[in-house]
Formats: structure tokens, sequence, C-alpha cells
């Protein structure tokens, strides 16, 4: 009897976070990057003024449905491609590198909160009490895969564009992991559910507009940790696109230069790896920025807390609560990736010197001062 | 947990074994990179969450880039054919021999504990290894961390000042 129930509860347990993982990955994840491509050409059709994809829907009809059934045919295509390996490549390594590159990316997915709570189980795979530094770690496990691929590719092109990156990701990497210290210090926790939590309370980061963070609740500490925070939401964000090699830093891959850099040599679903693993990367860099600069799952303004007193029980949150705080955090994220496709089809390519530049003259030591001015404004607001 | 014990320790050894075999020295980064992130998730199973995820940050995810990026500008053929040095070969078994020797005659006396320890509750001060290894840098050994300041501001004092004079003796030949 003793046994049989102690499976039953380790068998819950492992359970739970499998269905999570599954959930979040698969119906989540995987859907919005596919999605997010097809965003992309028509955002990117709207700017150029464009009609972009628009035909494909429901098949044998005419229904059009604005083109949403583009990413359905374009994994079809890709999958039934001729998978060509050239005959100059190093075999193992060619055909690691793709999945070098897409399972850092998913992986990191593994602690960023994605809700409050539904039905007394927290929104977040793991809870860890090192969240941005596991999402640092796994990252920058991603520069594997490029770097294999231009070198198992064993051709000029590739070879430049993985050297590019690894430099490239190397350098935002420092100013990516001191831009974020400043937000760290100010909330004094590494676990990423706290601080979201935080930010619900007293509001985020970027708008300390109510609770103990308001300016007319005594908030002065946050009115004046305001301007760090924005300067290191800044350095954050330009970092990520540097990180996930997005224009204006897609150096690595620079078409005029380097033909497709790092994976001229792919074809069929191995070519389409990386492309969602861009796409990827690309998700959860803005869920990360989301959950730390602008509130992750919580509403502004305190109606969380409105909300919760509106249910009653102030312990248990409310189901349709918690299906509004994860609808909460997918439209911020799909915000975020909507600004970062609108950001690609705006800005020109920077040249490499000007991005390494960039990378260590200005960013490194914005960041470094950054850290000074907030540590000096929490010595003399916060007693 | 004990199962996932066996399993990393078991990567943690191939691979270690892997990075001595090959031939390649790009297939040896990479399987020394698979061998700490096996000790990476070793210390994982034992809850020192920040320690392993540091491993990962700083060993897989910058150390190990750097010598792969300057593998990868060698000439992989020359490498692979070069003959095998067995002076060296013999050096390094006797030392790990005699390490091994050591350890045994060490772990020989070594008394197992007896004793239950107490289980803590979860969000104890056990949970909270940041903030433990946090304190006692930054305030019990404090002096110590300054130095090492000094000491990393040196090396890239000095690396700044080799550059620029090679550059410079570069420039004179032209």
């Amino acid at each position: 009897m003793m046994t049989s129930s102690l499976a039953i509860i380790e068998l819950s347990a492992l359970l739970v976070p499998a269905i999570k993982i599954v959930a979040l990955v698969f119906a989540v994840i995987l859907p919005m990057v596919a999605y997010s491509v097809w965003a992309e050409r028509r955002v990117s059709a709207i700017i150029q003024d464009r009609v972009g994809p628009n035909r494909v829907g429901i098949p044998f009809t005419k229904i059009g449905l604005a083109g949403l059934g583009q990413p359905i045919s374009d994994g079809v295509k890709f999958l039934l491609k001729e998978d060509f390996t050239p005959g100059h490549v190093n075999k193992l390594y060619f055909w690691l590198a793709p999945a070098l590159t897409m399972v850092p990316a998913i992986l990191t997915c593994a602690v960023l909160p994605f809700g409050s709570e539904l039905f007394g189980e927290k929104m977040v795979i793991a809870d860890l009490n090192v969240g941005p530094l596991f999402i640092f770690a796994i990252a920058s496990l991603s520069v594997y895969g490029i770097v294999l691929a231009g070198w198992a590719s064993n051709s000029k092109y590739p070879f430049l564009g993985g050297i590019r990156s690894t430099s490239q990701m190397i350098s935002y990497e420092i100013s990516l992991g001191l831009s974020l210290v400043p937000v760290l210090l100010i909330f004094g926790e590494l676990n990423l559910s706290e601080i979201v939590e935080e930010q619900s309370k007293n509001g985020w980061l970027l708008l300390p507009l109510w609770g103990e963070g308001a300016i007319w609740n005594g908030g002065w500490d946050r009115f004046f940790l305001f301007f760090p925070a924005l300067l290191a939401f800044i350095i954050f964000t330009t970092s990520i696109f540097a990180e996930t090699n997005r224009l204006p830093f897609d150096l690595p891959e620079c078409e005029t230069e380097l033909v497709a850099g790092y994976h001229t040599e792919y074809s069929s679903m191995k070519f389409a790896l990386f492309f969602l693993g861009e796409y990827a990367a690309m998700i959860i860099g803005s869920g990360l920025i989301v959950t730390l600069f602008l509130g992750g799952w919580s509403l502004p303004f305190g109606w969380d807390a409105a909300l919760m007193s509106m249910a009653g029980n102030p312990e248990q949150v409310p189901w349709w609560l918690g299906v509004i705080h994860i609808s909460t955090f997918l439209a911020k994220v799909i915000a975020f990736i909507l600004f970062f496709i609108w950001v690609r089809w705006t800005l020109p390519r920077f040249r490499y010197d000007q991005l390494m530049k960039l990378g260590w003259v200005v960013f490194f030591e914005l960041a470094l001062l950054n850290i000074f001015i907030t540590a000096g404004i929490i010595i003399l607001t916060r007693p | 947990m004990s199962v996932l014990f066996y399993i990393f320790s078991a990567v943690m050894l191939v691979f270690g074994l892997m990075v001595v075999l090959n031939r390649n020295p790009v297939s040896s980064a990479l399987s020394l990179v698979v061998s700490f992130l096996g000790l990476a998730a070793l210390f994982i199973t034992l809850n020192a969450y920040f320690i392993g995820v540091i491993q990962v940050l700083v060993y897989t995810g910058a150390v190990m880039v750097l010598f792969i990026f300057i593998i990868m500008l060698l000439d992989i053929k020359k490498e692979q054919r070069r003959d095998l040095n067995y002076v060296a070969m013999g050096g390094g078994i006797i030392v790990v021999l005699a390490l091994i020797s050591q350890l045994a005659i060490l772990l020989g006396d070594f008394v197992p504990g007896n004793q239950q320890l107490a289980t803590l509750p979860e969000g104890s001060a056990v949970h909270q290894d940041v903030k433990l290894v946090g304190e006692a840098v930054f305030t019990d050994f404090n002096f110590h961390l300054q130095l090492l300041g000094i000491l990393l501001l040196v090396a890239t004092v000095g690396v700044v000042v080799l550059s620029r004079r090679q550059g410079r003796a570069d420039r004179s030949q032209q």
C-alpha cells in the first residue's frame, strides 16, 4: 500500500513538468517560431509596400486566411526537399551543428515564468534560484552550433561566418551580462518568478507607477533607479539583437559579403533548423526582456491585486486570472517580436569593425558605469 | 538521484577519455565540452545550482569557445598526422598512476559516516547557494577578491601592451 501511493506521488511529480514542457515547447514555442517567420514576411512586405505571402489557406478551397497556411506548406516543402550533403564536409559535425543551434534556444525556456498559477501549479518549468544565469549559460552554448557549421562545411564563406559569429557572441555576452547586474541589484533576487511577482506588486521596472514603486507612495528609490534601468534596457535589448544574429547585427550570415555565412552549404530541413533556431532564440530573448523589464505576466497599474481581491481567496489564483496572465505574457512577447521585425526591416547593417567597436568601446563601458550609478543610488535612497 | 549520478559520471569519464584518445584536436576540445557539461550536471544533482551553472557559463560557454576558435585556425590534417610523443605519454601515465595510488591510500582510511543528516525544509539556507557564496566572497574573503581584481587588471594591461608592441613591430616591417 505504502509503495504504490509513493509511486503515484512520484509519477505525478514527473507528469506535471512533462505536461508543462510538452505544452510550452510544442504548443507555444514551435508554432510561435513558425508564425513569426510568417509575420516577418508579412510585416516586411507591409514596410516595403508589397503584399507578401497571402494566398496559402485551406487546401482545395479558395479561403486564403491572409496566408496563415504558409508556415505549414513551408514546413512540408523543407521536409520533402532533397537533403544534400556536399562531399567536402566533415559529416559528423555537419549533422550535429543544426541540432546544436536549435537545442539551446529551446532549453532556455525552462526557467521563463510564462504565467502566474493555473490550478495551483506555478506556470514555470524549473523554478530555479539562478534563472538569469541559467539562461546565459545555456544561450552561450548556441555559439557551438554556428562555429561547427562554419568549420565542418570546409569552405571559405561559412568559415568566415563562423569566425565572425564567435567573436561577436563573445563580445556581446559581456555587455549582456553586465547590463543585467543593475537589474539584479534593484530586485535583489535571482529567481525570475520572484522578480515578476515583485514587479506585479510594486510596478514594472520601466513603469514604476503603482504600489510601493510609485513616487507618491514613497518610491523615491524606484524613481531615481528608473534612469539606470532604462539604460540597462537599451544595452540589454541591443545585445540580444547581436546575440540572436538579427539585423542590424547579422554579420555572420551577411548575404552581400558571405553568401549566407555559416549555413551556405546547408539545404532542406538542416537549413530550416538554423532558421528556426534563430527565431526560437529571438522569442526566448523577447521573453527574457519582457520578464526582467516589463513585468512578465503581470498586468499594469496593480490590476493583479485588484482582480485577486475581486476573486476573494488571497491564497489561490483563480483559473481565469491564470489564463489572463498567460495571455498577457504572450501578448507582450508577440509585441516585442514585432519590434524585432520592425527594426530588422528599418535599419541598415553595421560594418563589422563598427559592430565590435560598439560592443567593446561603448556598451562595455556604459554597462560598467551603469552598475556604479545603480549601486550609488541604492545606497543613497535605501537606508 | 543515484541513477543520474552514474549516468553523468559515465558521460564525464567517457568523454574525458575521448579528449586524450581523439587524434582530431576539434573532436578533443568538443569532448572536453561534453565532459564539462557532465560535471555541471553532477553539481546540479547535488543542489549546487550556482556552481553548476557557473561551470557551464565560464568553462563551456567562454573558455572552450576560445579554445575551439584557436584550434579551428590550425591545420587539422597536419595535427592528425603528428607522431605520438612516447616520452610525454609515459610521463602522463606515471603521473596518473601516482595520483590514483595516492587517492587509493587516502580513501582507504576513510570511515563512512553513520549519522543521518537532518532534512532541511524547502527554501532554507541550503537552497540559497548564490546568497551564501556572495556573502562569503564579499565579506570574509573581500581582501582576496580585491587582490584577484588587481591581478586581472595587471593581466589586461599586460595583454594590451604586448599586443600593441607586436602591432607596431609589424607595421615597421612593412
